[in-house]
């Protein structure tokens, strides 16, 4: 699994960053980027799945 | 009109004012998602309302259409027109459409940043623990009065740098401009000069004496190398100290009137500290505060209804975080719940800029209530009151523990 933000999108509600921390930080206008470019760990698929799931604005995208 | 008159059919009149409407909304939302989900008023000096989640995700997004420059919906005098006389530099950003408001928009959100909110964490941790030092051996309070309400007028004004013995008038001046003076004009333009006069002697003073606050840095910053003007900065500053005030505190109250009223709920949260963060944004979800207003720049056609310029939209995000096709068992609260893309601090361009600090402040009140009140009832059911408007949110919460 791939993680990427679309910042188009990002609004900076740190719903992503919060779940899981290890996966994104933001900058310093609080808007979010993926720590992760490469294929992730499988122990941590299910963190992604969690920040995609609860970002109100559909910014957090995952690609099999 | 009469403002008062009761409501027969809730999608072609509703009244955001009715009692009943202001104790539990969401049975009204429900009806009239279900006929008409955008629903029209003739009061208020008319006006639309979203009720579904989708609805909300959309006509925000409008924002060539749907303007911010008429957020609030409170009445305005007969014959005025709306549009023309209005300026969108009233409350930098949220009076503001993009492109302008995002350049203001990034003079705010480092300072509410994660991090920076963080740093008053401690402040905030020991205000608390003040408070409940000053009622727990009495055994009751008023959660909203005596503790909600006198968290975040302090933590916004020490932020600001503002001097704190002055908080009192501070918390007089936002509850006359907003609660008093949504329906009276000379409330409203009274509070309002009184925080203006503020800020700009305090900005006079900053410039003599620059003291490494948020003012002292804002008035050296620009806009395309234009300097801030005095008013901008004014308005931005008071709009921080109004946004982050009762909003926040609705938040809070209406919380712990949760807790209060859901046994089950409570022993859960008071033996599981782990489920703060998903009970927080759940407990933002069921009881989101505010409805920001829109006003029609132009035409709207959308899903067969036609917006007309110059009308006005109120986009209830409360209503659409109870929105059955976006949340399963919406009027539940479920404390770890997995999915939750609530929209309580709105969505796109304006999406609360003072949200970490929000959250900090929920984090801190409600886990510090906990650790020295985990048990705790209503006194009397019946004096519990709720404001209602565009900020709705429990204002008097009597318990005893
Ligand atoms: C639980 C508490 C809060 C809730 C539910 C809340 C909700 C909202 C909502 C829904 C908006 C969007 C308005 C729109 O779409 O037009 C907003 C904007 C805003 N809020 Fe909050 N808010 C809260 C606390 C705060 C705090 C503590 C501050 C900090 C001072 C703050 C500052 C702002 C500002 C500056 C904006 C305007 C952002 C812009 O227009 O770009 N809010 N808030």
């Amino acid at each position: 699994m791939f993680v990427k933000v679309n910042s188009k999108r990002c609004q900076g509600h740190n719903r992503c960053g919060s779940l899981a921390p290890e996966l994104f930080d933001t900058d310093e206008f609080g808007m979010a980027f993926p720590l992760y470019h490469e294929m992730l760990p499988p122990e941590l698929e299910e963190k992604a799945r969690l920040a995609a799931d609860n970002c109100p604005e559909y910014a957090v995208l995952l690609k099999k | 009109m009469d403002e008062t008159k009761p409501v027969e059919d809730w999608t072609t009149d509703f009244n955001i004012f009715d009692p009943q409407y202001s104790r539990d909304p969401a049975p009204f939302w429900s009806e009239i998602r279900q006929t008409c989900p955008i629903a029209h008023t003739g009061r208020n000096g008319g006006l639309y309302m979203t009720t579904s989640y989708n609805d909300a995700q959309r006509l925000v997004r409008e924002t060539d259409i749907l303007s911010n420059r008429q957020i609030s919906i409170a009445p305005m005098q007969a014959d005025k027109d709306l549009l023309a006389d209005y300026h969108t530099e009233v409350n930098p950003p949220i009076t503001m459409d993009p492109p302008e408001s995002i350049a203001v928009r990034r003079l705010i959100l480092p300072f509410f940043s994660v991090k920076a909110v963080e740093k008053h964490r401690p402040y905030t941790e020991a205000l608390c623990h003040q408070l409940i030092d000053g009622f727990i051996d009495q055994g009751e309070c008023d959660a909203a009065e005596d503790y909600a309400q006198q968290i975040t007028p302090r933590v916004i004004a020490h932020m600001l740098g503002i001097d704190e013995t002055r908080n009192e008038e501070f918390v007089s001046w936002v509850r006359g401009l907003i609660e008093d003076g949504f329906s009276d004009f000379d409330a409203r333009r009274d509070n309002l000069k009184a925080m203006t006069t503020f800020f700009q002697d305090m900005i006079e003073e900053r410039r003599r004496y620059p003291t490494g606050d948020y003012i002292s840095d804002l008035i050296t910053k620009d806009i395309d190398g234009a300097p801030l003007t005095d008013k901008i900065i004014v308005n931005l500053c008071v709009l921080l100290l109004i946004a982050g005030i009762d909003t926040t505190w609705s938040s809070i109250g209406s919380s712990l009137f949760h807790m209060a009223t859901h046994d089950h709920d409570r022993k859960r949260l008071a033996s599981e500290p782990g489920l703060f963060p998903s009970a927080i944004e759940e407990l933002l979800r069921f009881y989101a505060p505010v409805s920001p207003g829109r006003i029609a720049m132009k035409d709207l056609e959308y899903n067969g209804i036609t917006i007309k310029k110059g009308e006005r939209m109120m986009m209830n995000f409360p209503a659409a975080n109870r929105d059955p096709a976006q949340f399963e068992n919406p009027d539940e609260v479920i404390l770890d719940r997995e999915q939750n893309r609530h929209v309580a601090f709105g969505i796109g361009h304006h999406r609360c800029a003072g949200s970490n600090l929000a959250r900090m402040e929920m984090d801190a009140a409600l886990r510090i209530w906990f650790e020295r009140i985990p048990d705790f009832t209503l006194t009397d059911p019946g004096a519990v009151t709720w404001s209602t408007g565009q900020v709705r949110g429990a204002r008097r919460v009597p318990v005893k523990f």
